[in-house]
C-alpha cells in the first residue's frame, strides 16, 4: 500500500496526464489516458492508483476514474 | 610533424590535415587551370592558393587558413600569372578558366624572402632559429622560402627599434615592448612575436562571432590587442574559445600547456565529453599525456571549432580528487574501505541477489548515464532488463528528452530533431526557444551567428534578454520576453496569427497532414481567445510584436525552430514541444535544409542516452516493452524471457524505497542527488535502500547514501560512441588506459558477469554491432562505418546506408504528420503577494552542468560562485544593491545568492538564478524548483515561493511555474549546459 504522499503524487501526476488529453478533440480521451498509464506506469503505481480509486478516489479528475474503469476492464 | 591516427584503420588517413588556405566554394560551374604545369579542376571561385593546395602544390603563406575567407595581408603566397602583370597574392585571386600559374620563380623567391626577412628582423631570434619546440609557422616559411639572413642593420651607434627586447643594453627601457598577456589561465599571448597578420582577430569575428580582439596602432607600432586599451585577455570580452589561438601561426598565442609540455607527438580524433553539439577533437599526445586538444576541422558538428569546455577544461581527467579504486561498506554510516575489484563486485552482486531473493525481482534497478557512451548505456540497459530481469532503468536524461520524444513522437513520429547542424546555413528565419545557445551549446551559437550575421532574422522566445538578443553584429528582429511559464499560450498565439491571417502552407499540410485533424486544430487556434490581443495580459508579450513575429517566420522563407530546457523543464513541456511541431507544418517548414525543429540538447550523450533504451517502458529504438515481436528479437539474443510490463521512473523508485519495495540501486556516472528537481525526495529514497552502487570519477553527493563506489573512466580512457543533438553518432577514442583500471563499460560487464550474466565482450564495437542487429534505426552502424565516415546520422539502414542529416524528407516518419491542440493550462503555483517572485535558472558557458568536471579546472576564474539577477527595480523596492548577499526561499527550501542587478531580466517579478559555481550551490537551488511534466513522466511535486530578502530584511517573494534556461556575464566573463 503506498504512503499517504506517495498516493498525493500519483493523483497529481494522473490528474496531469488527464488535463492534457481532456482537451483533444474526439471522443476517446478516457481511452488516451488508459493507455497512455498502461504504457507508462510500472504496476506497482497503477496497484496503488486502483487502490486509491476504491478508497473513494479522492482528488482524481473523473477523466482518470473513467480511464481506471476501462484499465480494469478484462479484456474482451 | 605529427602522426595521425584514427585507430582501427592502416595505412594512409582517409581524412588529410592539409590546410587548403582559403575555404571551398560550392559552385557548379567548374574551372581548369595550370598550376606549376599541373592540370587542375575547381569549382568557379575558388582561390589560386586553394587550386594549388588541391593539386598538390603548397604555397607558402602565414595569413591565410581555409576556415576563414582570405585577407590578404602577409604577401608571402605570391604567384605569377601569365600574361598577368606583378605577383598576386594567391590567396585572394580568384582562378580562371585557362590560367597558367607559377608558385616558384626565381622573382617570387626574393620577394617571399624579403617578405620574411622583413618580419624575422623584429622577431624574437631565438624562436626562429632555436630548436623548433613551438608551433611556429614562421619558422617553417622561413625554412619554405629559403631565408638565409637577416640584413637589417642600424646605423652606426644606434640600434634598430623593435618590440621585441624590454631594454636595451642601457638598460633603457624599450617603449616599444609589451609584457606577456599571461591573464587566461590556458594560453598565453607574447606581443613581441605578434606578426599583426589578422589571423586570430577575423577568428574572433568571422568563427567565434565574439569579436573580442582588435589591431591597436598603426604601422609599425600595431599589435593585436584584446578589448579596449588596459584590458587583458580575462578582462576582455574574450569566451576562451581558443580560434585565436589554433590561427596563431607564429606562437604568440600558444596554449599554456604547450608551453610546459612542448609539441604533440601524435593525435587521436575523438569527441567533447561536455554539451550536446558533439564536436569532434584531436587529442594532441605525448605518449598517455594530453598537451592539447584541438577542435578537428572534418567534425561534422563542429568544423574545427569548439568552445571553452571542450577545447581546455579537461584537467579535471587528471584531477587528484578522482577516486580510482573500488571502495564498500556495510551501511552509510560507516566509513569507506578500499578493497580490490573482485571483493566489490563480488559485494556488490550478492547484495543485488540477496535483496532480489527477499524483496523479489523486481526490487532492484539502475540509472544510465547521459555522459557515458551509447555502448556503456546499451549494457546497463540490457544488465538491467535480462539479468536483473525486470524494467527498472531509467536516466537523468529524462528531465530534458521526454517532452521531445513524447511530443515529436506523437506528431512526427521520431524522438529527435529533424535537422543537422548545418542546416542552420540555409535558413532565413530562426526561432531560438527557452535555450540560450551562446552560453549552453555556443559552437552552435557561433554557426547560428555567422548566419545571421549574413542576414537572417531571429526571433527570440525567452523570459530573459539572453546574449544572442543583442551581440556584435547581431540583433534579434523580435524578443518575445514571455513571462515564465506560458510557453504554451505564446506558442498557440503564434499559430493564431498564422492561421487567422491565412499564412499557413496549405499544399503542404494537404500532402503531408493528417487533413482532418489540421481542421480541428485550426478551428482551435482561430479561436479569438488564443489572439496576440487576448493572451497578451497572460503572456507579457504585446500583440503587436507578436503578430509581427508570427508574420515574418510564416512568411520569411525557410523557417527554423531550436529549442532547450527552457521548453522541456516545465510542466508543460510536452504540450509546447507539440506546439512548435504544429508552427513548423504550419509554415512548411519541415523536410529540408535551413528548416526543421531542432531540441538543443544538455548533456553530451542525452540522445545516445534515450536512444540506447534507458527508459522503464522502452527497448532500444524507442520501442515500447508490450511489443512481442521487439521483446522477442532481445530474447531469443539475450536467452532469457524479458518483463513486459513498464518499470520504475528514478522518482517513482525512490518512492517504492521509501515504501520498502524497492531495495537496490546501481547508478552509473550520473549525480542523482545534485541534478534531480527534489533533493530531499531523492535523499530520503536513497537512504532507504539497502545496496546503492555508485559508479563515478569522483566522490559526488549520491555517493554520501552508498555502500559500494565503483571507480568510472572518464571520455579520454575509453571507446565507445556519443549521439549529439543532431542525432550523429560521434567515435569516442581512447587515448590513454583507465587510471581507474577499466573502462566504464567493463565494470558494468563485471557486475552482470558476477550476478550470472556469462557477458564476453571485448571491445565497444561488439556492442555497436549488437545494437546494429537489433535496433533498426541502428542497423547500418558499425565502427567500421564511423571510423570511414567520420561520423554518421541515424536512421542509418538499408534505406539510408550513410545514414541521414534531415528527416521528414518525402514523408513523415509516422506517415501523416499529425496536429495536436495545444490548450495553455495555468501551472498550479502562481505568484502572490507572499511570493511576488519568478525565479528560472540558466547556464554559464564556462561552467557545465552541476560542475563535477569543470569547476575541478581552471574554469573557475569565470564564475565562481552562483549569481541570482534581479531587476533594477525590483532590487530596489527591496534595497537590495548590486553585489549584495541576498537570502532567496521557496517552499521548497532556501539558499544564499549573491545579487546582480540587471535589467535582461524582466521588472515585477523577474529572478534568474546562474548556476553553478558547483558545491552545494546547485542542489540548494533545485530545492527551490519544482518542475513536473507528466505526461512523459517527468516527475515534480511543485516547489514555489517564499520571500526574497536581504540577510537583514525581509523584502518579497520567491516562486518558481518552471524554469527557463539563459545565461549570464557578469561583467567579464563566460558563461554551460
Ligand atoms: S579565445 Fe577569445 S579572443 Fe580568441 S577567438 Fe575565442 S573569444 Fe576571441
Ligand atoms: S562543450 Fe559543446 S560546444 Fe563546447 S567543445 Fe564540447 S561539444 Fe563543443
Ligand atoms: S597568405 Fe595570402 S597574403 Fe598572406
Amino acid at each position: 500500500m503506498a504512503a499517504p504522499n506517495n498516493i498525493a503524487k500519483l493523483v497529481t501526476m494522473a490528474n496531469q496526464i488527464a488535463t492534457f488529453f481532456a482537451t483533444q478533440p474526439g471522443t476517446t480521451q478516457a481511452a488516451e489516458v488508459a493507455g497512455h498509464l498502461k504504457a507508462f506506469w510500472e504496476p506497482r503505481m497503477l496497484q496503488a492508483l486502483y487502490a486509491h480509486v476504491d478508497a473513494g478516489g479522492e482528488g482524481l479528475s473523473p477523466l482518470v476514474l473513467k480511464a481506471v474503469e476501462r484499465l480494469r476492464q478484462p479484456v474482451a | 610533424m605529427k602522426d595521425f591516427i584514427i585507430p582501427g584503420l592502416d595505412g594512409a588517413p582517409l581524412f588529410s590535415d592539409r590546410d587548403y588556405g582559403t575555404p571551398a566554394r560550392r559552385s557548379q560551374t567548374m574551372v581548369t587551370l595550370t598550376i606549376d604545369g599541373q592540370s587542375v579542376t575547381v569549382p568557379e571561385g575558388t582561390s589560386v592558393m586553394r587550386a594549388a593546395n588541391t593539386a598538390g602544390v603548397t604555397v607558402p603563406k602565414l595569413c591565410a587558413t581555409d576556415s576563414m575567407e582570405a585577407w590578404g595581408s602577409c604577401r608571402l603566397c605570391l604567384v605569377e600569372i601569365e600574361g598577368r602583370r606583378g605577383t598576386p597574392a594567391s590567396c585572394t585571386t580568384p582562378v580562371a578558366e585557362g590560367m597558367v600559374v607559377h608558385t616558384q620563380t626565381d622573382k617570387i623567391r626574393r620577394l617571399r624572402q624579403g617578405v620574411m626577412e622583413l618580419y624575422v628582423s623584429d622577431f624574437p631570434e631565438q624562436t626562429i632559429l632555436g630548436a623548433a619546440n613551438r608551433d611556429n609557422k614562421l619558422q617553417e616559411m622561413a625554412a619554405a622560402v629559403g631565408l638565409k639572413q637577416v640584413r637589417y642593420a642600424a646605423p652606426e651607434g644606434t640600434k634598430l627599434a623593435n618590440h621585441v627586447e624590454a631594454a636595451d643594453a642601457e638598460g633603457n627601457a624599450n617603449p616599444r615592448w609589451l609584457a606577456q598577456d599571461v591573464s587566461n589561465p590556458y594560453f598565453a599571448y607574447d606581443p613581441a612575436q605578434c606578426i599583426v597578420c589578422n589571423l586570430c582577430v577575423r577568428a574572433c569575428d568571422d568563427v567565434q562571432g565574439t569579436f573580442a580582439l582588435t589591431i591597436e596602432g598603426r604601422g609599425f607600432e600595431s599589435r593585436m590587442s584584446p578589448g579596449m586599451a588596459g584590458d587583458d585577455y580575462l578582462s576582455s570580452d574574450c569566451v576562451s574559445c581558443g580560434a585565436c589561438v589554433q590561427v596563431c601561426p607564429t606562437g604568440a598565442l600558444l596554449e599554456k600547456s604547450v608551453i610546459e609540455l612542448g609539441t604533440p607527438s601524435h593525435s587521436i580524433v575523438t569527441t567533447c565529453a561536455y554539451c550536446g553539439v558533439g564536436c569532434q577533437f584531436e587529442a594532441e599526445m605525448q605518449g598517455e599525456t594530453v598537451v592539447r586538444m584541438t577542435p578537428w576541422k572534418h567534425g561534422k558538428a563542429n568544423h574545427g571549432h569548439s568552445c571553452v569546455k571542450g577545447r581546455f577544461a579537461w584537467g579535471y581527467t587528471t584531477h587528484k580528487d578522482r577516486i580510482l579504486n573500488p571502495m564498500i561498506r556495510e551501511s552509510i554510516t560507516d566509513p569507506w574501505r578500499e578493497v580490490s575489484w573482485d571483493e566489490a563486485i563480488t559485494y556488490a552482486a550478492t547484495r543485488l541477489r540477496d535483496l532480489q531473493g527477499r524483496h523479489g525481482t523486481k526490487a532492484i534497478g539502475g540509472i544510465t548515464s547521459s555522459r557515458c557512451t551509447n555502448e556503456e548505456t546499451y549494457l546497463v540497459q540490457k544488465m538491467i532488463r535480462a539479468v536483473f530481469g525486470n524494467n527498472n532503468t531509467d536516466t537523468c536524461a529524462r528531465v530534458c528528452h521526454s517532452p521531445t520524444g513524447y511530443g515529436l513522437g506523437r506528431a512526427f513520429g521520431t524522438s529527435a530533431g529533424t535537422q543537422d547542424f548545418d542546416s542552420v546555413e540555409h535558413t532565413d528565419v530562426v526561432i531560438v526557444m527557452g535555450a540560450n545557445p551562446t552560453d549552453a551549446h555556443p559552437v552552435f551559437a557561433s554557426r547560428l551567428k555567422q548566419r545571421l550575421r549574413k542576414g537572417a532574422k531571429l526571433i527570440v522566445i525567452d523570459p530573459r534578454r539572453i546574449d544572442l538578443v543583442r551581440s556584435p553584429h547581431i540583433k534579434a528582429a523580435h524578443h518575445l520576453a514571455l513571462k515564465p511559464g506560458t510557453n504554451v499560450a505564446v506558442v498557440t498565439s503564434l499559430a493564431h496569427v498564422v492561421v487567422t491571417e491565412g499564412l499557413f502552407d496549405e499544399a503542404f499540410i494537404r500532402e503531408r497532414c493528417d487533413w482532418d485533424e489540421f481542421q480541428h486544430y485550426a478551428e482551435f487556434v482561430a479561436d479569438p481567445r488564443h489572439s496576440p490581443e487576448a493572451t497578451e495580459a497572460l503572456t507579457g508579450v504585446p500583440a503587436a510584436e507578436l503578430r509581427a513575429a508570427a508574420r515574418l517566420f510564416a512568411t520569411g522563407g525557410n523557417g527554423s525552430i531550436y529549442y532547450g530546457l527552457g521548453v522541456t523543464e516545465h510542466s508543460q513541456g510536452s504540450t509546447t514541444v507539440m506546439g512548435i511541431a504544429n508552427l513548423a507544418m504550419l509554415t512548411g517548414n519541415i523536410g529540408r535544409p535551413g528548416v526543421g525543429v531542432n531540441p538543443l540538447r544538455g548533456q553530451n550523450n542525452v540522445q545516445g542516452s534515450c536512444d540506447m533504451g534507458s527508459f522503464p517502458h522502452e527497448l532500444p529504438g524507442y520501442r515500447h516493452v508490450s511489443q512481442d515481436a521487439t521483446r522477442d528479437v532481445f530474447e531469443k539474443l539475450w536467452g532469457t524471457v524479458l518483463d513486459k510490463e513498464p518499470g520504475l521512473r528514478i522518482n517513482n523508485m525512490l518512492d517504492a524505497a521509501v515504501e520498502g519495495t524497492f531495495r537496490g540501486l546501481y547508478v552509473q556516472g550520473e549525480d542523482i542527488l545534485q541534478s534531480d528537481p527534489d533533493t530531499r525526495h531523492v535523499a530520503a529514497g536513497l537512504a532507504a535502500m539497502d545496496c546503492v552502487i555508485v559508479q563515478d570519477l569522483f566522490l559526488n553527493e549520491t555517493a554520501n547514501y552508498a555502500h559500494v563506489f565503483l571507480p568510472g573512466s572518464t571520455f579520454l580512457e575509453k571507446d565507445g560512441t556519443f549521439t549529439n543533438a543532431e542525432r550523429r553518432i560521434n567515435r569516442v577514442r581512447k587515448v590513454m588506459t583507465p587510471k581507474n583500471g577499466y573502462a566504464d563499460w567493463e565494470v558494468t560487464q563485471l557486475l552482470a558477469n558476477a550476478m550470472g550474466a556469462g557477458w564476453t565482450y571485448t571491445h565497444p564495437a561488439q556492442v555497436m554491432d549488437e545494437i546494429a542487429a537489433t535496433t533498426p534505426t541502428f542497423a547500418g552502424v558499425s565502427f567500421d562505418l564511423i571510423d570511414e565516415k567520420g561520423s554518421v546520422q541515424w536512421p542509418c539502414n538499408e534505406l539510408h546506408p550513410e545514414g541521414t542529416p534531415i528527416m521528414h524528407v518525402d514523408g513523415f516518419v509516422r506517415g501523416k504528420g499529425r496536429f495536436i491542440v495545444t490548450e495553455y493550462v495555468a501551472t498550479d503555483e502562481k505568484t502572490g503577494p507572499r511570493f511576488p517572485l519568478l525565479l528560472t535558472t540558466g547556464r554559464i558557458l564556462s561552467q557545465y552542468n552541476v560542475g563535477a568536471q569543470t569547476r575541478r579546472t581552471s574554469n573557475m576564474v569565470w564564475h565562481d560562485q552562483d549569481v541570482l539577477e534581479i531587476h533594477p527595480h525590483d532590487a530596489e523596492v527591496r534595497g537590495i544593491k548590486d553585489g549584495d548577499r541576498v537570502r532567496l526561499a521557496s517552499r521548497s527550501g532556501e539558499t544564499s545568492l549573491r545579487a546582480f542587478v540587471t535589467d535582461r531580466v524582466s521588472p515585477a517579478g523577474g529572478l534568474h538564478h546562474l548556476p553553478p559555481s558547483g558545491h552545494a550551490g546547485q542542489r540548494r537551488h533545485h530545492r527551490l524548483l519544482g518542475l513536473g511534466d507528466q505526461l512523459p513522466g517527468i516527475q515534480g511535486d511543485g516547489g514555489a515561493g517564499a520571500p526574497l530578502q536581504r540577510p537583514d530584511r525581509l523584502a518579497g517573494g520567491l516562486h518558481q511555474p518552471g524554469r527557463a534556461i539563459s545565461s549570464h556575464r557578469d561583467g567579464r566573463g563566460v558563461t554551460c549546459p
